[in-house]
């Protein structure tokens, strides 16, 4: 019989660890609803931005929370460039095109990394990697309490920057009414870069707030996408509060079928969920605001 | 007779191999409302987008206020003051009303921008009392004022109204064109182009019929619903 303070501890870790997969899936979700494509190389820009910040950790002896707000800027400029460079290019505006030449991104990146890092597993250390603080009954780790703090203030400033600003606006107009949005001046081509931008930035601040407590290796990205994909779905296509709360969910389904049916079997968990979400709410646990 | 405000030369335009527009010449002279009609597919919507820059033209020229516009990009024409409603509304059914408001001020940034929308307000008190709610969820009637008022937004030197009264009751209808009559009064330069011919001439100028993608007949307003032949001919009337 697992008692209650263990499975207190589960649900709060499996809180504070979906934070992150929040703040992933936000990016998903962002460029799902602006550019209507699935954004396969999600898991893999992911992967960099986490080497971009094992580098500044090791080479240039960063806290990794230091490098936060670097890496933002450094993925977002990669977001940009590759969107404006890369696969606004390719697809000439053809939804079925974007979608391949993200995951022709997918492969380059993967496969770089392999021939750059090698297959490798890395870790940082850091002095805080082990530190906890008691809350009752709790020992809740640092770097979590951490990150879920960071991830939720950054969720919130997105959410602000989309509501309240006139980039923001045009993000959301683009997404919905491009012919419209042309007619007030806006320029979707830039919009489009600028959304993809916001979207590979989230993933430069989730790196960094993985660091302490993850391992780096060009396959990381794997670990993490399966779940942000099903986090996008389960949330609502496009969806920024159904990116938090799914987020949030399956952090906690991930912990506690953890803790009931071991490391192994836990996954199983996240799907049921999945499965019981797509069954009964067909749309998403929030109707996408598009 | 003063510079024209926009000026249209020889303007052939189309999607690829299909040209729809063989040469239009039409003037837009300042405060002015002018006419554009014609039965449907004969390139009515096919001209406000070369004008506004949503399609490129193959051949001719566009000039507004003094400068050559034929290659500008849509955001600087909408920047130079041309500003085209469209027919369908387009409005951002997504967005509340007031974010659709505030973004037909994208070009111009926020300079006086409360000022404007302190205007539009006042012109379409309907909105003001709608802010806060998706235009998606509003009835013809308002998001056809709203897509006007996100127009009014930009400042207009020039208003391309395309097919504003499509889809509305009579008296909404009626509605409009008297605020079209009242938004003309205020100084704006018009250019409306509709099916609505009658109500059309009675508030323009000028007008021009488009028949095949060419200007068939270019005449005062008032030439045109008072000369039976012209009526019969051109009209359908």
């Amino acid at each position: 019989m697992i008692s209650l303070s263990i499975l207190e501890a589960g649900l709060v870790n499996g809180l504070l660890t979906g934070g992150v997969y929040a703040l992933i899936a936000l990016g998903l979700t962002l460029i799902y609803g602006v550019l209507h494509i699935v954004n396969f190389a999600h898991g893999s820009l992911l992967m960099v931005a986490m080497f971009g910040g094992w580098m500044l950790v090791e080479w240039a002896h960063l806290d990794p929370y230091a490098a936060l707000p670097l890496m933002i800027v450094v993925m977002f400029a990669i977001g940009w460039g590759l969107y404006a460079g890369v696969i606004g290019r390719i697809s000439g505006g053809d939804d079925r095109r974007i979608l391949l030449a993200t995951l022709g991104v997918a492969i380059v990146l993967d496969n770089l990394a392999l021939v750059l890092f090698t297959g490798d597993t890395r870790t940082i250390e850091t002095p805080y990697q082990f530190a906890v603080i008691e809350a009752g009954p709790l020992l809740l780790s640092v770097p979590k309490l951490i990150s879920f703090g960071v991830a939720i203030v950054l969720a919130l400033l997105l959410w602000a920057f989309m509501a309240r600003t006139d980039m923001g606006r045009a993000i959301r107009a683009v997404a919905r009414e491009p012919d419209g949005a042309r007619l007030v001046g806006i320029r979707p081509g830039r919009i489009f870069a600028l959304a993809y931008g916001i979207g590979i930035a989230c993933l430069g601040a989730a790196a960094c707030l993985l660091l302490p407590t993850f391992y780096v290796s060009p396959q990381v990205g794997n670990v993490f996408v399966l779940t942000a994909f099903t986090i996008v779905v389960l949330g609502g296509m496009g969806s920024f509060p159904g990116a938090v709360v799914g987020g949030l969910l399956i952090g906690v389904t991930e912990s506690l079928g953890g803790l009931f049916l071991g490391e192994s079997l836990g996954p199983i968990g996240i799907s049921l969920v999945f499965i019981l979400v797509l069954l009964f709410r067909p749309t998403g646990l929030f109707r996408a605001a598009r | 007779m003063t510079e024209p405000l926009l000026s249209v030369r020889g303007l052939h335009a189309g999607y690829g191999p299909f040209q729809v527009l063989h040469g239009i010449d039409l003037d837009v002279h300042p405060g002015e409302i002018v006419a554009v009609l014609g039965a449907n597919g004969v390139g009515k919507t096919t001209l406000n987008r070369t004008l506004s820059g949503l399609l490129a033209p193959s051949a001719g020229t566009i000039r507004f206020d003094g400068a050559d516009l034929t290659r500008a990009d849509h955001a600087a024409i909408v920047r130079a003051g041309l500003i085209h409603v469209p027919e369908g509304r387009r409005v951002f059914p997504n967005l509340s009303v007031r974010d659709n408001l505030l973004l037909g001020a994208y070009a111009r940034g926020r300079a006086d921008r409360g000022a404007t929308l302190e205007r539009v307000l006042t012109i379409f008190p309907r909105l003001r009392e709608r802010l806060a709610q998706h235009a998606g969820s509003m009835s013809g009637g308002e998001q056809q004022m709203l897509a006007i008022g996100r127009g009014l937004m930009g400042q207009p030197r020039l208003l391309i109204l395309d097919e504003p009264s499509l889809g509305l009751s009579p008296r909404l209808t009626e509605d409009l064109f008297s605020l079209i009559a009242t938004l003309h009064q205020d100084g704006l330069s018009i250019l409306l182009v509709e099916q609505n011919v009658v109500q059309s001439l009675a508030i323009a100028r000028r007008a021009f019929v488009i028949e095949h993608g060419h200007v068939a007949l270019s005449a005062a307003a008032a030439q045109l619903t008072e000369d039976p032949r012209l009526r019969a001919a051109y009209l359908g009337l």
